[in-house]
């Protein structure tokens, strides 16, 4: 059983919802990077997506944009990306997740990149803009690899393309919530439950809805009805925000965010 | 049109290996749906009938061939023939595309439109089409764009579109577009997004090459009336490459030298030029696969050109796959040659042609000294160069 498996497993034991966590690898730098993943592991979070920027990302709105950015400018490549994820893996058992676009994954070669990927203790990845369609070659490596290979469902996918986000998902699918990019946003589209429901009937993969979700009564809200909410921009912004004030007021804050977020997990009977 | 031209892309939208799909999820819906309703339009009589007319009676098709007597006597090789894709009304040749999206957005009963626009051509032509046919517009352009091209932002604004500057990344039509693309992703539901050139995801490439075809259907039979014969070789400028496919298509199976000219910029050997086919790699940008300018870690590299319509790291795939075929050629021109090659056809036959279509007459004044007299260039003269007199005469040092 895949490590992302087992996560869901322990978690439906207990009666709760995952929490996932997104952050910007190399946002402020690489070494702040490591220390705040391992910060958000220990703080709760079930599941770390571990963003590899790319220079022009489709589906990310101006917060993760603006990290990307930063990102870049520092000068971060993907491969030191999964050096520092190796770091990590040494020092938590939690489940990362490598989220990136098509181009940076293709350019180091998607052989040597989900070798890498699989040894450095990445889990699985996610490709915001490979949709199964494109996915056939990138499908067949990454299983050779034993990297789970999550796809995305959007509130347009008709039923005809969630039977085949089904068939070439492990690990979980990603729920969009809503028609747009990534940010934080005041509210929960009422649509997600529906999407949910429709997606049940070709899966018994855990859903984990995303985008837009941001406060803890949002991932209360989310747990409710799905497997796991994902929670990006909100993070990303407040790394941003407390970055300025030192390390250790900056792990505190993310610390004390993500317990927060993790509270707000628990199935309500 | 014979059945092999329509081998690609194929039903997936590749280009042999370019091509594809590589958006989001909430949009590939919105493609299958595009793609149905694009062939149902073209196999509607009405559909085809209603294209014809406005692009007769609107635009202004079909538009001449102009010999160009003077600059080929000077240049003293081949006979040099313009098509006038700077007489189709908004003054470039976008608007064959614009036009045949637009009746596309109608059947779908979307009512709102967004397009990028990077020389602000096909905004030009977008917010034209909006007017006539009562669609609501919003234009994304890079804000170094709306500096260079302030005349086409007020044409815009006064057309009642919206123009709407993206500050993100290099500020230019990279960044526009995928801008652009992120609305549509919110907006997808109600919104038909009209990409301006060859490039984006299936069916956009074939869509848009298929409306800029006109381009080298006319181009064909007027060169056999005028000159019994078909050109040696046909040459327009290659950014995301609309004008250049538009043109190429038709002749792809006949014995027609194909040259698209891409913009070197400062130079080859400097880091600032848009030359994707000459230098770059395969890669990935705003859902399809093409040669991309990218650095070894797959990020996407800055780039120049003195034309905003060029300045684009991406191109159109099929170019990529003609390029990879060997059907056509891919060669390069400079600022200074295109600067050039602007004056030179002003001065010779009293055209001032856009900068990005400078590129294709500087290639064609290179070559066209080393061929015989007997043989022809057809060059797509793809726009017009009004929007382009500020640069220029900055760039030549001096002042409107």
């Amino acid at each position: 059983m895949s490590r992302i498996a087992e996560r869901f497993a322990e978690l439906r034991r207990r009666g709760e919802g995952a929490l996932v966590v997104f952050v910007t690898a190399g946002d402020p730098s690489l070494a702040l990077s490591e220390r705040l993943i391992l910060t958000i592991a220990e703080a709760g979070a079930d599941i770390i997506e571990v963003g590899i920027p790319f220079s022009d990302p489709l589906a990310d709105g101006p917060t993760i944009q603006a990290s990307t950015f930063r990102a870049l400018q520092g000068g971060v490549t993907p491969a030191q990306v999964l050096e520092m994820v190796s770091r990590v893996r040494q020092q938590t058992a939690a489940p990362l997740v490598a989220m990136t676009y098509t181009n940076p994954v293709w350019q180091m070669g998607m052989e040597r990149f989900a070798c890498t990927a699989a040894q450095a203790g990445i889990d699985g990845v996610i490709m915001t803009d490979m949709p199964p369609d494109e996915a056939k070659e990138w499908h067949a490596v990454a299983r050779e690899h034993g990297l789970d290979t999550v796809f995305l469902v959007a509130p347009t996918s008709t039923p005809e393309r969630m039977e085949r986000v089904a068939r070439m998902s492990s690990g979980f699918v990603y729920c969009v919530s809503r028609t747009g990019v990534t940010g934080e946003r005041e509210t929960l589209p009422e649509e997600v439950p529906q999407m949910l429901q429709a997606m049940r009937q070709f899966t018994d993969l855990p859903l984990c809805v995303g985008f837009g979700i941001s406060r803890p009564e949002h991932v209360r809200a989310v747990c409710q009805v799905a497997e796991g909410a994902v929670v990006g921009s909100a993070v990303v912004s407040l790394i941003a925000r407390e970055a300025a004030g030192g390390e250790r007021a900056l792990l505190s804050a993310v610390r004390q965010f993500v317990r927060e977020l993790k509270g707000a997990t628990e199935h309500t009977p | 049109m014979s059945d092999g031209l329509q081998t690609v892309p194929d039903a997936r939208g590749h280009f042999g290996i370019f091509g594809g799909r590589f958006v989001p999820e909430t949009l590939i819906p919105a493609l299958d749906e595009l793609e149905r309703e694009y062939r149902k339009a073209q196999a509607d009589p009405d559909f085809q009938r209603e294209f014809y007319y406005y692009l007769r009676h609107y635009v202004g098709r079909p538009t001449p061939i102009t010999y160009a007597e003077r600059l080929s006597d000077y240049l003293g090789g081949a006979r040099i023939y313009l098509k006038r894709e700077d007489l189709c009304h908004t003054g470039a040749h976008k608007i064959n595309n614009t036009l045949g999206q637009i009746l596309l957005a109608k059947r779908m009963g979307k009512r709102r439109i967004i397009a990028e626009t990077g020389a602000g051509q096909h905004g030009v032509a977008t917010a034209t089409v909006c007017a006539r046919f009562g669609f609501e517009c919003e234009v994304y352009m890079g804000e170094e764009d709306v500096h260079r091209q302030a005349l086409n932002v007020f044409r815009m604004k006064l057309l009642g579109a919206r123009v709407i500057p993206v500050t993100s990344g290099t500020r230019t039509l990279k960044d526009a577009t995928s801008e652009a693309i992120r609305d549509w992703v919110t907006n997808v539901r109600t919104t038909h997004y009209i990409i301006g050139s060859v490039v984006g995801p299936h069916p956009y490439p074939m869509i848009v090459r298929d409306f800029q075809s006109v381009i080298g259907q006319e181009s064909r039979q007027q060169m056999l009336e005028m000159t019994g014969k078909l050109p040696d070789v046909v040459v327009a400028c290659v950014g995301g490459g609309s004008n250049a496919m538009g043109i190429f298509y038709p002749f792809l199976e006949d014995p027609v030298r194909l040259i698209g000219v891409e913009a070197a910029g400062r130079g080859l050997n400097t880091s600032e030029h848009a030359a994707t086919l000459a230098t770059g790699r395969p890669g990935v940008l705003h859902g399809a696969a093409s040669y991309l300018l990218q650095d070894e870690y797959g990020q996407v590299m800055p780039t120049h050109s003195i034309s905003a319509g060029l300045d684009y790291p991406g191109v159109g795939p099929e170019h990529s796959y003609l390029k990879d075929t060997g059907r056509a050629e891919y060669v390069t021109a400079t600022d200074g040659e295109a600067l050039e090659a602007l004056q030179t056809l002003a001065r010779m036959e009293g055209i001032i042609a856009a900068l990005e279509t400078a590129h294709a007459v500087a290639h064609a004044i290179r070559i066209a000294p080393t061929l015989p007299r007997e043989s022809t260039i057809l060059i797509n003269l793809s726009g017009r160069g009004d929007k382009d007199v500020d640069i220029v005469s900055r760039a030549l040092g001096g002042q409107l």
